[in-house]
């Protein structure tokens, strides 16, 4: 009768494996470790870059020199050392765009294990897919469809060479080089990443998708995203990721920006399942990112949608700037910690435009011995009249040795606006897995039922094929189940 | 064979010793009521026999169709078919009715080796087990138990108990906080359900339900122990004479 000792919970919680635990054997070709100019130009060379994309990085490197790591977030870890890292790594077989026969047989195992079949994407799904592992872009598919509605979806690199006046006009233009200590680091570094622009009055057919993977010891992953939905458009964007087992920490520092003009829709949703490190908090990837949509005109609307599940330390804050009047900014997060795994992530909505709206619905559990916070900040600004915001944070305990934390700032500057705020904390109660257990459940399948139920509201928000994903991504991560 | 069997049964909870030595037993097509006052050890036989671990086993046993159970934990014991109606149903936030109960049909189904039930079929089901206790369709997507009224709650215990189609149904104390009109709805689910493969125990505290549920046997239960058993008229006597009146008969017998 050992059924709801909550010790023996805790433990099975807290010692199941993480299933993407595997590496490929790619050759790679390193930058040399470490930063200084010479990298950076390494890097832009490599990439076959324009002169003004140089530039942009040497600007970035430079200011990143004067700035500092952030403290003020609620993880804790060694301080890295930035010259021991690798910035770029590349496979050196850069597969031809054709055919999947001649893509490296070794990758497409990888995809094979991580569940994602690029023939079955194109075939059953409809998903375009650009899949990137460490930093070079190897497939992308329904290009063609897309090339005749206007939309433009490849890589940053290849953007930057076919497109460059788009890439001039927005790249930087949400989250400058200037921004903070990550993002300018990225810009001084970023690999690659996706561009991805939809005409005026084009509604996206398909749901863009990016799987990242990391898969070199050391190595650093700098991606770059940018998305422009011009008047009028709509496109729903997916990003979703895993990564193998390591033992060193992997530095990875994205940067998102987002740009929704006049009466625009863009929704980008989230998997995240990189390695969170062992059992005992050794190794596990360090993901400070950089997200933020700027709803430029009026009626716009941005909604972000993440499943938060892997890493060791996340930092990470998806933003909206609500410029445009009317327009909309959306945050929905189930962010899980366990183990050793710490979390810092939230959102900021800044008001700016007239009767603008934001709703901010947060959901984290925290398991074994992580740290889980929420740090959320609505700004809403004078010339914000009639301005809206509904936050809401809860959190959820599993066993009595991790923590959950709730950090919501506020600011307003007009007496129009109402702000909303609402906070619950719970625990996985023993009363709720004896009733569930004496229908029969396991604790596995009891613990997925609870945490499924209780984020329903953000899973509900993902498109279908990744809800489902979620799903089994969260039950992963919270049970001992699944070895 | 009989369904349950419990031996000289003692459990306590921290240092108080609630089961003193406690005996019963139930074959299939019977209904049996258990009686006593409060704080007689009614709810922990209840929680005991369907494996809650708070609990400690500190002598005795328990047989299921003749296997001994008290060491099984509390989902293989449900998935031998023994279900527990709750005195206080708990509230799952954001797990629907309908969401409830296709895990847990289909956890049964996996540990007897069978197919999970087809959506076709299981919302067939949902659809027959929940007229029999009159409850509406917008229940199945709400969240189990969340919101809802005493009544309400309990009539979700019987209907999940349909569902399940359990061998052995404990039912804790269901009667009470119900009024008359669900009082007759919940007790009419557990009439049309019972058969003589299946079993009851009736955990109660009041003669009210047995006019509805008219019981074979009825104990009564005193200090962690039956002290007296009978048919379905000792339940009327204890109504008339008071739970003083068998503590008094019990310890009359002990010294004589």
């Amino acid at each position: 009768m050992t059924d709801f000792n909550e010790d023996k919970l805790i433990e099975e919680v807290t010692t199941s494996d993480y299933k993407y635990g595997f590496t490929t054997d790619i050759e790679q070709e390193f930058a040399p470790k470490g930063l200084n100019e010479d990298i950076v130009r390494f890097i832009s060379a490599k990439k076959e870059e324009p002169e003004f994309m140089l530039e942009w990085r040497l600007k970035a490197y430079r200011h990143w020199l004067t700035m500092k790591d952030p403290m003020w977030a609620k993880v804790d870890f060694p301080k890295i050392d930035y010259q021991d890292v690798y910035y770029y790594a590349a496979p050196k077989k850069k597969p031809q765009l054709d055919s999947l026969d001649e893509v490296d047989p070794e990758l497409l195992k990888t995809f094979e294990k991580l569940g994602i079949s690029i023939d079955e994407q194109k075939r059953l799904t409809g998903v375009a897919v650009d899949i990137v592992v460490d930093s070079v872009s190897v497939k992308t598919t329904f290009q063609k469809q897309l090339k005749e509605m206007g939309v433009i979806f490849c890589p940053m690199s290849e953007a930057v060479k076919e497109h460059p006046e788009l890439v001039k006009q927005y790249l930087g233009s949400v989250v400058p080089t200037t921004d903070n200590f990550y993002a300018a680091l990225n810009s001084a570094v970023f690999s690659d990443g996706s561009f991805c622009y939809i005409p005026k009055g084009v509604r996206c057919p398909m749901e863009l998708s990016t799987y990242f993977r990391m898969n070199a010891a050391l190595t650093g992953q700098f991606e770059r995203t940018l998305i422009i939905a011009d008047e009028g458009s709509y496109v729903s964007y997916l990003e979703g990721c895993t990564a193998p087992m390591r033992d060193e920490n992997q530095l990875h520092a994205a940067v998102v920006e987002i740009v929704a003009h006049k009466d625009a829709e863009v929704k980008y949703s989230t998997v995240q399942n990189w390695y969170p490190g062992d059992k005992n908090g050794k190794g596990g990837v360090y993901n400070f990112v950089t997200k933020r949509g700027l709803c430029e005109g009026e009626n716009s609307k941005i909604s972000w949608t993440q499943v938060e599940t892997g890493s060791s330390i996340t930092w990470k804050y998806p933003s909206c700037v609500l410029k445009g009047d009317n327009s909309i900014g959306e945050f929905y997060s189930v962010a899980v910690t366990n183990n050793f795994q710490q979390a810092d992530t939230g959102s900021k909505m800044t008001h700016i435009g007239k009767n603008t709206r934001s709703r901010i619905i947060s959901k984290g559990i925290s398991a074994g011995r992580s740290e889980n916070s929420y740090r959320g900040l609505v700004n809403i600004t004078k010339n914000a009249k009639n301005a809206r915001n509904f936050s809401e944070c809860d959190s959820l305990l599993i066993g009595d040795k991790c923590g959950a934390h709730t950090f919501p700032y506020i600011e307003i500057g007009n007496s129009s606006s109402v702000v909303e705020h609402e906070a619950t904390t719970s625990k996985v109660s023993e009363d709720i897995l004896f009733y569930c257990s004496q229908r029969g459940m396991d604790e596995a399948q009891a613990m997925e039922l609870i945490i499924n139920g209780y984020a329903k509201e953000v899973l509900n928000k993902l498109p279908m094929e990744f809800a489902v994903e979620a799903q089994k991504l969260l039950a992963i991560s919270l049970e001992g189940s699944v070895g | 064979m009989s369904l349950l069997k419990v031996e000289n049964l003692q459990a306590k909870i921290e240092d108080n010793q609630i089961l003193k030595g406690l005996n019963l037993e139930v074959n299939p097509g019977e209904v049996h009521a258990i009686m006593g006052p409060n704080g007689s050890g009614k709810s922990t036989l209840a929680s005991v026999i369907a494996g809650r671990e708070d609990y400690e086993i500190n002598g005795g046993r328990i047989l299921f169709e003749g296997e001994d159970i008290t060491d099984l934990e509390v989902h293989e014991r449900a998935q031998k078919g023994i279900f527990l109606a709750f005195q206080y149903p708990v509230e799952i936030p954001g797990v629907s009715n309908a969401n409830f109960m296709k895990s847990s049909v289909n956890a049964i189904r996996e540990a007897r080796g069978e197919e999970p039930l087809s959506a076709k079929d299981f919302l067939a089901r949902m659809r027959e087990k929940s007229a029999l206790v009159e409850i509406d369709k917008s229940f199945m997507s709400r969240a189990v138990n969340e919101g809802f009224s005493g009544g309400e709650k309990k009539r979700n215990e019987i209907f999940q108990l349909a569902m399940l189609e359990p061998k052995l149904a404990l039912l804790d104390e269901t009667d009470s906080g119900l009024d008359i009109d669900a009082l007759k709805i919940v007790s009419q689910g557990v009439n049309t359900l019972r058969n003589e493969n299946n079993a009851f125990v009736l955990i109660t505290h009041y003669q009210r339900l047995l006019n509805y549920i008219v019981p074979d046997f009825v104990h009564v239960l005193a200090d962690g122990k039956i002290v007296k058993s009978g048919g379905k008229e000792l339940a009327l006597e204890l109504e008339e004479k008071g739970y003083d009146w068998v503590k008094d008969h019990a310890i009359e017998e002990q010294t004589a």
